[in-house]
């Protein structure tokens, strides 16, 4: 029975992991945005070399940027936001907190599937103007204004002073970097007002949103031929940048959690195995310990079949506790467990119940033998017996 | 006074001497165990009858083929050669499942041990039998009650064994043997672990039952126990030695060289 309760225990927490991340692998997806391709600059090969950050090596620019939100060349293209980021110290009166200044356009929100938590984001007209607005991170807010509501306060960046004009709603940490601690301004301010130089026209990433999760794919080949146009390319191999899909991210996630899966499986499906042992052992111990029992019992009129079903009942009742009491463990364990390891734990009632009906049907299929054996007792020699 | 039998005559043994169908019909039966090579006659041709409201004491020394004798009149086990008919019913050819109702709806078994369910309260193992012949909880509760009300012991049904005397759990188990209204009333050395008293107040409610009419087989090697019936079996070597009507018995008794199976009359030993 413990080692039902063990096993049982175990499959609800396999689950609860397989579940769990599995939704943190959604997560961070639609943390990233949906239907996201993400073309970076450099090598096209891993083992090319990476070429330096932003010098002439910078390969991607606002002009490809603008080429691939064309509707004409990239049809299945739903929008794109080409990000240049660099890292500046934001200084308001005497805070200051240094932090990733991201240069975007005003699709970057939908792109990266972003919300704001007040205020507006940065417009078209913006980037236009190079006007010195920005919107920020909810814990970009918290470091430079506390508590008060930064919409409409103001910060110093490289001498040029900016306005807030909106926060980002709460979005958490991808594996990287925390999404709630940057500063969104126009591409064109940044380019031009806070980098400058040769490399103004660079970007470090150009996000692509294809327009449905079924285009993704479609929208990959015509961001790809259409760069290599752009850059004068003409063999894919050699080309200078690399477009990366949430694809290939969610399957080695769930691969790595598949794996995990199996194994923990393999081990819930053993102790269920060693607790269906010790629930016939308990029931053949049952049986020798009530043979004078089982003798009265026929003596009395039992036929054998009654002998059988009493036993299989007790079994089935052993293995429905110890299916209750594992899915009691299971349940406590996944509350308890986040605490000490950084993971998500989803129990679900399918697998809850699931478990219970497997506990049940191991103690069914183990109380099998001693119940056929209780059954087979001769009545004179079992109730002889002390 | 006496119940009729609750099945139709048929089959009834050869030499029957009376209209009555008997209760225990032995025919030429054997029980021959056989290990290997060597086989055991336990049970050697006992040829045996025996009435509606007889009290029978059936005597023997341990290895007499007592033992095996009451297991085949108990339907506990199977003959090996002959004939048995139990109140009118063949049940030499009957298989395990078919024993186990006739074991039910026949015969109340008392056992030297009492053989009570220690975690069941007295009504609870009284009313064991009539789970198995699929009687309603209402009705197995009424019946457990009365029987246990017969016995004397209305005050203790909800007791435990644990919580009675010994003699007491032999009343519990009395009940337990007369609440199927059986044709036969089958114990097995029931005063074998009660002290004198005890055993006296058993032997007590067995006369009570046997003026009820009830049919009482009694298998015991004391005499004095043996003495209480009204009519002593001897069993030695697998064969039946004597077949007695005791001294005291009145004359409501068939006479005792009517009966198949009384090879010799009188008092053996």
């Amino acid at each position: 029975m413990l080692g039902i309760l063990i096993g049982i225990a175990a499959v609800i927490l396999t689950a609860g992991l397989g579940l769990g991340s599995q939704q943190q692998v959604g997560a961070q997806i639609s943390a990233l945005g949906s239907n996201l391709l993400i073309v970076s600059p450099g090598s096209t090969t891993s083992t090319a070399g990476i070429r330096g950050g932003f010098g002439s090596a910078s390969t991607l620019t606002t002009a490809d940027a603008a080429a691939l939100a064309s509707k004409v060349a990239a049809p299945d293209i739903g929008a794109v936001a080409g990000v240049k980021t660099t890292s500046l110290s934001l200084t308001n009166g005497s805070t200051n907190w240094t932090t990733s200044v991201v240069g975007t356009s005003e699709s970057w929100l939908t792109v990266r599937s972003r919300t704001l938590a007040g205020g507006r984001f940065i417009t078209a007209a913006d980037n236009a103007d190079q006007a010195p607005v920005a919107v920020i991170g909810s814990s970009t807010a918290t470091q430079l204004y506390g508590s008060t509501d930064a919409v409409g306060q103001t910060f110093t960046a490289n001498g040029i002073e900016f306005t807030v004009v909106g926060v980002l709603a709460t979005a958490g940490s991808d594996s990287t970097t925390n999404l709630d601690d940057q500063a969104i301004v126009p591409i064109s301010t940044e380019a031009n007002r806070l980098v400058g130089g040769t490399s103004k026209n660079s970007v470090s990433t150009i996000y692509i949103q294809a327009a449905s999760a079924g285009q993704l794919s479609a929208a990959d080949q015509e961001a790809t031929s259409l760069l290599l146009q752009l850059h004068n390319i003409s063999a894919s191999s050699s080309a200078d940048f690399t477009i990366s899909s949430q694809e290939a991210l969610l399957s080695t996630a769930t691969s790595v959690s598949k794996t995990l899966t199996v194994l923990l499986t393999g081990i819930a499906a053993l102790s269920l195995l060693v607790g269906g042992i010790g629930v016939m052992n308990i029931m053949l111990v049952s049986v020798s310990e009530r043979t004078r029992e089982i003798g009265l019992r026929k003596a009395l009129g039992a036929p054998p079949g009654a002998i059988r079903r009493q036993f299989l009942v007790e079994a089935t009742i052993l293995g429905l506790a110890g299916g209750l009491l594992g899915a009691a463990l299971g349940i406590a364990g996944a509350k308890v467990l986040p605490h000490f390891i950084s993971t998500v734990l989803v129990v679900s009632p399918l697998a809850v119940g699931g478990s219970i009906a497997i506990a049940v049907a191991i103690g069914v299929i183990f109380g099998v033998y001693p119940a056929a054996r209780a059954a087979r007792l001769a009545p004179i020699d079992a109730l002889r017996s002390e | 006074m006496h119940a009729a039998p609750t099945s139709a005559p048929r089959g009834v043994g050869v030499g029957d001497p009376t209209d009555s169908v008997p209760v225990i019909d032995l025919h030429g039966v054997a029980k021959i165990y056989a290990t290997g090579a060597l086989s055991v006659r336990a049970l050697d041709g006992v040829t045996l009858r025996i009435d509606e409201g007889e009290y029978v004491a059936i005597m023997g020394p341990s290895g007499s083929g007592k033992s095996t004798l009451m297991h085949i009149i108990g339907c506990l086990d199977v003959l090996s050669e002959g004939a048995y008919h139990l109140a009118g019913e063949d049940v030499s050819e009957l298989d395990e499942v078919d024993l186990a109702q006739i074991r039910n709806r026949r015969i109340g078994f008392v056992f030297q041990q009492f053989h009570l369910l220690p975690s069941l309260t007295a009504w609870k193992n009284v009313e064991l039998p009539m789970i198995y012949a699929g009687l309603s909880k209402g009705a197995r509760r009424a019946k457990a009650i009365e029987a246990l009300r017969r016995v004397g012991l209305d005050d203790r049904v909800d007791h435990k064994p644990g919580e009675l005397s010994g003699g007491q759990q032999q009343r519990v188990a009395v009940a337990r043997a007369l609440v199927g209204d059986p044709a036969l009333i089958l114990a097995d050395e029931p005063t074998g672990n009660l002290d004198s008293t005890a055993t006296e107040d058993a032997l007590g409610l067995f006369d009570e039952l046997h003026d009820q009419g009830r049919t009482i087989v009694l298998i015991t090697h004391e005499l004095e126990v043996a003495e209480r019936a009204r009519r002593i079996v001897r069993v030695r070597d697998g064969r039946i030695t004597s077949d007695s009507a005791h001294p005291d018995v009145g004359r409501d008794l068939v006479p005792v060289g009517a009966r198949p199976g009384a090879h010799q009359a009188g008092a053996g030993t």
